[in-house]
């Protein structure tokens, strides 16, 4: 048994110290270098918590968050019964547009609705640019596939007698909707919802491309303290307080889905759409149509825009670095870094989630099942922090040799596989989590190594589990800004922060050209995504 | 423990990737709308014999907050980006080593703020103006930074909290109008000035000019911005000069790369193409325009001339804040 030991250690120590040393470590640093300076300023640490400015950021992030998260719930759950768990044409499709939002990276979010509702948008006369309204509607069409996806799958395997039971006795479908399913529903509810607050609660390339409206969130706070005023006292005062936020959400969410009772599973109950389902079909239907359809078909047409008229000149400039200016990496350089970049991010994201979630889906008892419950939400912190501390951080603490990683060119790769993780050891830990264990003993029992065991029980999942994981880790990696900008140098400049600085720039083509790179970057994340899922094996 | 050992190695490995051939290499941390053209990078390689590195985390905060976290072992030679309106902090912290250009044209001579820091380029952050707009309105077109107050609900101003010519032309007011700065903002602000998070929110989205068909026929931006949208010219009264700054780090490795660095910055071809590569003026006169901007986008002879060491960045923001 010492292999199995030897080999379980490692596979925590493994993604523990990978964490330490790339996320804790630098986070860590920096708040500290923020906080104590010199010495513990207790007065620095009241002024800034009892200032009003602090509380109305807070207030602003809150409900913003609050309300992006309810808005993606109350269209998510009728999008999540309509998809999967009745059956209708084109079903497929319609999974798939749906889910598209998420893999899309927040800046082409950002930049999908501006086009919307910005000048010369469709929506313009809705007067919501720039509003704190757009950016809750941001939040729902890029959350809305969590929602549906987490308790869609979910509807899809619960057992359809019990309510089939309270019809029987009288109860009418509303009724057996709110007393039999939707408590059912509850857990998987509570975790997807868990999970758009942390996203809506720390969105940064979303909110800053919307113009950040209002007093701006906690996350462009703590950006406007260190980069504008200078003061990263504050900004780690605010750092610490939105990391209080995040462990927050995580204790709720382990809370409310934690409380459930074992539920009769089946696998891949559907229903024909019947003429009950009008209202979930309408609100579906509306939903995937305006919410979801709108804004992306309003970037693809602004991408073709030329002038007055229309053509291909936008992306054809995509081999250019921009009008007005010469020199700098081009667009398709640009994209070249993205895919590589991505791809290096990806690999590490791997070696370091599959391991994890192989530890993570282990049933264990005692002070190892609270260890593992610790280590299950730290790696969601990565979601919390903001990204310009995490980029100071690399800046200051990995300064100096064996670690002085300031001019490597993994530094990118690694702060996305960071921020990947979370996604990777998600999508891979259910799926492992559902192998009785007794099978893997049984195997043991009947002589196989620890190895065989995991080649031959574990495997299997495992590769089930992996093109999901595969495609996120990709997507999200290809999506994010916030780390990216700050640690990006000119050689490896990605797509995303290329659209954010061509929107930036004077020269009458570089907005059309900032569009036809955003729905590059739109196609190269979802046909990542959708490759990697077909790619998944489906053994039911 | 094996696996952790191994990995360990692998990281220390890469860590010593990462530090390798100190002494050829060069590194400038720069903000991230600055551009060298290819052939460029491989001139300055070849006359100095250093492999340059450069480094663009993002706008000049993010630049002088950086060189503050790092003061004890700093990542970068030299940094350029520093403006006029950052000088001050860079300056209190003691960030720099001295080190003045001697390429330094005679033009550039009264930009110099310290011995320190090494004029690059300049420009100025000015009112643009629709000029079609206000003709087919037969409205006279405001001059002066006065004049703005009765044009407020024509102006779309930026954010200085957040924006770079934003700050800019808050620390205009302050040097022109001095204690009485809050009261003129409170003028604009009551008489229906927009207030936009960012340049290209304001220039693209509100400006009536410059392709768009926004309600603001005035707008905070550059006097350079005219080059590139027609119908569009800037009120010389209303502007403010900004000069941009490079120097050697304080405690860095190579200090004698990033002199060279500075001095090649300097180098007419560079200066030549500053205009192109990153929409400012050179600080050499003797450096021909191009057309464009001869025609509509020279320099202001009127800008205003802040002095560094009289903006207070903070309190200027804090109060700015309390206004809004």
């Amino acid at each position: 048994m010492t292999a199995w030991r030897t080999a379980w250690t490692a596979a925590v120590i493994l993604p523990v110290a990978f964490l330490a040393v790339f996320f804790l470590y630098p986070t860590g640093t920096m708040l500290w270098r923020g906080i104590w300076d010199g010495g513990f300023d207790l007065e620095g640490m009241v002024e800034v918590m009892t200032s009003r400015r602090t509380w109305l950021v807070t207030g602003q992030t809150l409900v913003q968050a609050a309300l992006g998260t309810i808005g993606a719930i109350l269209v998510g759950v009728p999008g999540a019964y309509i998809l999967y768990r009745c059956s209708f044409p084109f079903q497929k499709a319609a999974r798939a547009l749906a889910t598209i939002p998420f893999v899309l990276p927040t800046v082409v979010v950002g930049v999908a609705f501006r086009s919307l509702l910005g000048r010369g948008g469709t929506l313009e006369f809705l007067g919501l640019d720039q509003t704190i309204t757009a950016v809750i509607l941001a939040l729902v069409f890029f959350n809305y596939a969590v929602v549906v996806r987490t308790v869609g799958s979910m509807w899809q395997s619960l057992d359809p007698q019990a309510v089939q039971a309270a019809r029987t006795l009288g109860a009418s479908p509303r009724r057996a909707f709110l007393t039999v399913t939707l408590p059912q529903l509850a857990p998987a509810i509570a975790s997807s919802g868990a999970i758009v607050f942390l996203f809506c609660s720390t969105s940064y390339g979303l909110v800053r491309t919307l113009g950040s409206p209002g007093y701006g969130t906690l996350e462009t706070e703590i950006w406007r303290q260190s980069t504008s005023l200078l003061d990263n006292r504050t900004a780690a005062i605010l750092s610490l307080l939105q990391i209080v936020i995040v462990i927050a959400t995580l204790l709720v969410s382990e809370r409310l889905s934690s409380r459930v009772g074992r539920l009769n599973l089946r696998n891949h109950h559907t229903t024909p759409l019947t003429k009950g389902d009008v209202i979930p079909a309408g609100i579906t239907a509306l939903t995937i149509l305006t919410l979801i359809a709108a804004p992306l078909l309003s970037l693809i047409a602004r991408s073709f825009r030329v002038g007055d008229g229309w053509g291909l000149e936008n992306y054809r400039l995509l081999r250019t670095s921009g009008t007005g200016f010469a020199g700098g990496a081009t667009v398709v350089e640009a994209i070249g870094n993205s895919l590589r970049i991505g791809l290096i991010a990806t690999v590490l994201s791997l070696i370091i989630g599959i391991p994890l979630a192989l530890v993570l889906s282990r049933s264990v008892r005692g002070p190892a099942a609270a260890g593992q419950s610790v280590l299950a939400g730290a790696i969601l912190l990565p979601l919390g922090v903001s990204a310009v501390t995490v980029g100071f951080g690399f800046s200051i603490a990995l300064d100096s040799p064996p670690l002085d990683l300031r001019n490597s060119p993994l530094l990118v790769p690694i702060a996305q596989a960071v921020v990947a993780l979370p996604l990777v050891v998600r999508s891979l830990t259910p799926t492992l989590s559902a192998i009785a264990p007794g099978r893997r003993e049984a195997a043991a029992t009947l002589g196989a190594s620890p190895w065989r065991v995991l080649a031959t029980i574990d495997g299997p999942f495992l590769l089930r589990g992996l093109g999901v994981a595969v495609g996120f880790a990709y997507a999200t990696s290809l999506g994010e800004f916030g780390a990216t900008s700050f640690l990006a140098r000119p050689d490896n400049q990605t797509l995303p922060v290329m659209i954010v600085r061509l929107l930036g720039r004077p020269g009458e083509s570089n907005y059309g050209m900032a569009m036809a790179g955003a729905v590059v970057l739109a196609l190269l994340a979802a046909s990542i995504m959708a490759a990697a899922e077909a790619a998944r094996k489906d053994t039911r | 423990m094996k696996k952790l050992t191994v990995s360990l190695a692998v990281v220390a490995f890469l860590g010593a990737c990462g530090s390798a051939d100190e002494e050829q290499t060069v590194t400038i941390l720069t903000h991230d709308s600055f551009v060298l053209s290819e052939d460029q990078i491989a001139a300055f390689e070849e006359e100095s014999g250093y492999t340059l590195r450069t480094i663009a985390p993002g706008d000049g905060g993010v630049l002088v907050n950086q060189l503050i976290l790092n003061r004890d072992n700093p990542q970068a030679d030299g940094v350029f980006g520093i403006d006029t309106f950052i000088v001050r902090t860079v300056l209190d912290e003691g960030l720099l080593a001295p080190y003045t250009s001697p390429l330094l044209p005679e033009s550039a001579a009264d930009l110099v703020v310290d011995e320190s820091l090494t004029p690059i380029d300049q420009g100025d952050v000015c009112i643009n103006i629709d000029t079609a707009w206000f003709e087919d309105e037969g409205m006279t077109p405001p001059v002066t930074l006065d004049d703005l107050t009765e044009y407020a609900s024509l102006l779309a101003v930026i954010d200085p909290e957040t924006s770079s010519p934003g700050y800019a032309f808050l620390a205009a007011t302050a040097t022109a109008y001095g204690d009485e700065w809050e009261e003129y903002w409170a003028g604009l602000l009551e008489g229906g000035a927009r207030v936009s998070s960012g340049w290209s929110d304001a220039y693209y989205a509100d400006f009536s000019g410059a392709d768009g068909n926004g309600p603001y026929p005035l707008v905070l931006s550059y006097s350079s911005s005219p080059a590139a949208a027609e119908g569009t010219s800037y009120l010389p009264d209303t502007c403010v000069r900004q000069v941009e700054y490079a120097g050697v780090v304080e405690n860095a490795a190579n200090p004698e790369g990033a002199q060279a660095f500075i001095d090649f910055m300097l180098s007419d071809d560079v200066q030549s193409t500053i205009p192109e590569n990153m929409y400012m003026y050179p600080v050499n006169d003797e450096v021909e325009l191009p057309d464009a901007w001869q025609q509509v986008a020279e320099l202001s002879d009127a800008a205003i001339r802040v002095d560094p060491s009289q903006l207070d960045r903070r309190d200027l923001l804090e109060r700015f804040a309390q206004l809004r």
